[in-house]
């Protein structure tokens, strides 16, 4: 035993994500959100749906901090209200994407058989439909309510997941080290967790990214139609849409929550951006080249 | 363990998908598993190869699948609007309704009938031109869609026209100058463009040149009788949103291919001579992009199929996806039937136009060894 004490050099967790510039500003921007969303009903002046002032379309700085929409509300505080739903929304629909893409995938690759093909034939019919008029169908048929917009988006996201996943469980599952598993007798759940699964685990990620940043997108854009969250709860899409028409009276209670949405979906894809150059040296954009 | 070649596989493997003729099958105790033989392994004899123009039967093959997608499409609008709890009957009575007078209505529509002879009805009528008729407003499909149709062509028509050409255009530029100042700036520039809703770049250019400057209209409505000058202003702002929301995915994919080919021996060769560069791109590189690029056009025109419904709605354009959006509200579900369907062969045909485009644009295939 030597007793000369070597100093272990530890680098703080931060040095060890190698984060750029770009990465620190859209992190900050997210994280925002986020703890805006966990403690913004706190923070709102008034209330979700609360009519603060006669004065409807409001300008900055008149009624509340961002002025007042198209009922005199305030836009700040639903502002406030709104990113909980947005955010909350859009997670819970990727989760459940997830949830039911990746399991499908995984086991269409590895399964393979009449399995496979059952499951890629009835994906490739859901995605021979534009997904927006998809969900456009389900909503009428079925009417708007929360879940069936949560339900609706969470199926037409986990078509593209399961592909992303059939297709990585396939290239990892003719690796040698899955075919030694396989010949040592391992069983498809065990090959499923322990061989495949942290394999794919990068390219999920950002994948999850990629994908959370669409449901925000499609959320919004069912919200912005009027077939999305409804009255008189708050969400930027909706807002966007009840605002539309003070454009014109010089508001911008309609030109805000869009603003957000954007600044939430570009920090999103930004940080899938250094994440993805970090583990592949692959972009964003050369990922959506090809 | 055998190992088999695919040539005894199944039909469609040895002739249709010309990328997968060299797989082979690996039985494994596993199941099967398909790898790729080296390249000169060929599944099919020398003789089948000579000189045989491969190009007819591929196209029929797409051209089949293509009628076959579309078919479930139809079985996917049908199961999702007529099996899904909530039928025509309730979408009519709505609130009011009690059991007894759902049960009158729906034996009075026919709907007691099993699904599969309500659906073989419906496609019947969908092929012969009868889309049925709007519960909402008692009218015949065909003549609502009609009157909307034109309005929702000549937006999709007017934006492709303005962002085709500016796509190629810039893709092209960048790719020239790929990794320079240009290209760093139009990649974060698309970049953007994709990540951000369309409505936000709707409302964008509503603020800058209808709030602020007043330049142009907000609301597309053209009338017969407006000038020239008038219909321009009605119809920018939703022609630019629309064609921004497709522009970025296209010139991204323009750059990809040309920088492919950029990158092959034979342009390589054309460079060493010391041929003009833009002699080069004309000649060289254009007519060998023209298959991946055509391709790209016609899958981003299909995109514009969702880009469209958020134009419309901003711009309050009189077209085909408000007359949809309508039918969703109020729940009009042969009116929904019938523009999903719509839009849904739209999209179908304009991806088997890309796919078309790109096998008798593949010269390899038209002259095989």
């Amino acid at each position: 035993m030597s007793d000369v004490d070597i100093p272990v050099p530890r680098a703080s967790v931060f040095a060890g994500l190698r984060l750029t510039k770009t990465a620190i500003v859209a992190g900050a921007v997210l994280l925002l959100w986020v703890f805006l969303a966990i403690l913004g009903p706190t923070l709102a002046p008034h209330g979700e749906a609360e009519i603060i002032s006669t004065k409807t379309f409001a300008p900055i700085g008149e009624g509340g901090w961002l002025g007042t929409d198209k009922l005199g509300r305030d836009v700040f505080s639903r502002l406030l209200y709104g990113v909980r739903t947005t955010l909350l929304l859009a997670l819970i629909t990727t989760v459940i994407a997830f949830a039911a893409g990746v399991t499908l995938g995984f086991a269409a690759a590895i399964l393979r058989g009449w399995f496979d093909i059952i499951i890629s034939r009835i994906v490739e019919a859901f995605m021979a439909f534009p997904s927006t008029l998809l969900a456009l169908v389900v909503i009428g048929a079925l009417g708007t309510s929360i879940t069936v917009l949560v339900l609706t988006v969470g199926l037409v996201l986990s078509t593209g997941v399961f592909r992303v996943s059939r297709a990585l469980g396939m290239d990892i599952g003719v690796m040698d080290f899955v075919e030694a598993a396989r010949a040592r007798g391992e069983g498809a759940w065990w090959i499923l967790s322990r061989e495949v699964l942290p394999n794919a685990m990068a390219p999920l990620i950002a994948e999850f990214g990629l994908r959370f940043t669409f449901s925000i997108l499609f959320l919004s854009g069912l919200s912005f139609l009027g077939l999305g969250v409804q009255e008189p709860d708050a969400d930027w899409g909706l807002m966007v849409q009840e605002n539309i028409g003070g454009l014109f009276l010089g508001s911008s209670a309609a030109l805000i929550p869009a603003a957000c949405i954007a600044s939430l979906t570009i920090c999103m894809n930004l940080l899938v951006d250094w994440f993805q150059q970090r583990q592949q040296g692959e972009t964003v954009l050369e990922k959506i080249d090809q | 363990m055998e190992d088999k070649v695919l040539g005894e596989g199944p039909p469609d493997w040895q002739h249709g998908d010309f990328t997968h003729s060299r797989a082979i099958t690996k039985t494994t105790p596993f199941g099967q598993i398909k790898l790729f033989a080296p390249r000169h392994v060929s599944d099919e004899s020398p003789k089948t190869l000579a000189g045989r123009n491969k190009v007819p039967r591929l196209i029929a093959n797409r051209l089949l699948q293509g009628l076959l997608t579309l078919f479930l499409a139809s079985i996917i609008i049908f199961g999702a609007t007529e099996i899904l709890p909530g039928d025509v009957a309730e979408a009519i009575l709505g609130q009011s309704r009690t059991e007894e007078s759902l049960a009158a209505l729906r034996a009075e529509m026919g709907l007691n009938r099993p699904a599969i002879v309500r659906y073989s009805e419906w496609l019947g009528g969908m092929v012969q031109g009868d889309l049925g008729t709007s519960l909402a407003t008692k009218r015949p499909v065909a003549d609502m869609i009609e009157s909307r149709m034109w309005n929702t062509l000549r937006l999709a028509l007017l934006a492709a026209a303005f962002s085709i050409p500016l796509a190629l255009g810039l893709g092209l530029w960048a790719a020239m100058r790929a990794g320079g100042p240009l290209d760093k700036s139009l990649a974060m520039g698309t970049l953007a463009l994709i990540a951000v809703p369309e409505f936000f770049i709707g409302l964008i250019l509503m603020k800058i040149f209808a709030v602020e400057l007043g330049w142009l209209s907000s609301t597309a409505n053209t009338r017969p009788y407006y000038s020239f000058w008038q219909n321009v202003q009605a119809l920018t702002l939703p022609v630019l949103t629309l064609g921004f929301a497709v522009l970025a995915h296209m010139m991204r994919m323009t750059r990809a291919s040309v920088i492919n080919i950029f990158s092959s021996a034979y342009m390589e060769m054309a460079a060493l001579k010391g041929l003009p560069k833009w002699w080069l791109v004309l000649r060289h590189a254009l007519p060998n992009a023209l298959s991946p690029i055509l391709t790209v056009i016609a899958l981003n025109l299909s995109y514009m199929v969702s880009g469209v419904i958020i134009v419309e709605t901003i711009f309050g354009v009189p077209g085909l996806t408000r007359l949809l959006i309508d039918g969703v509200t109020l729940r009009d579900i042969p009116l929904i039937q019938a523009c999903a369907m719509i839009f849904g062969a739209v999209y179908i045909l304009l991806n088997l136009t890309a796919d078309i485009l790109s096998i008798m644009a593949n010269p390899r295939l038209r002259y095989p060894k």
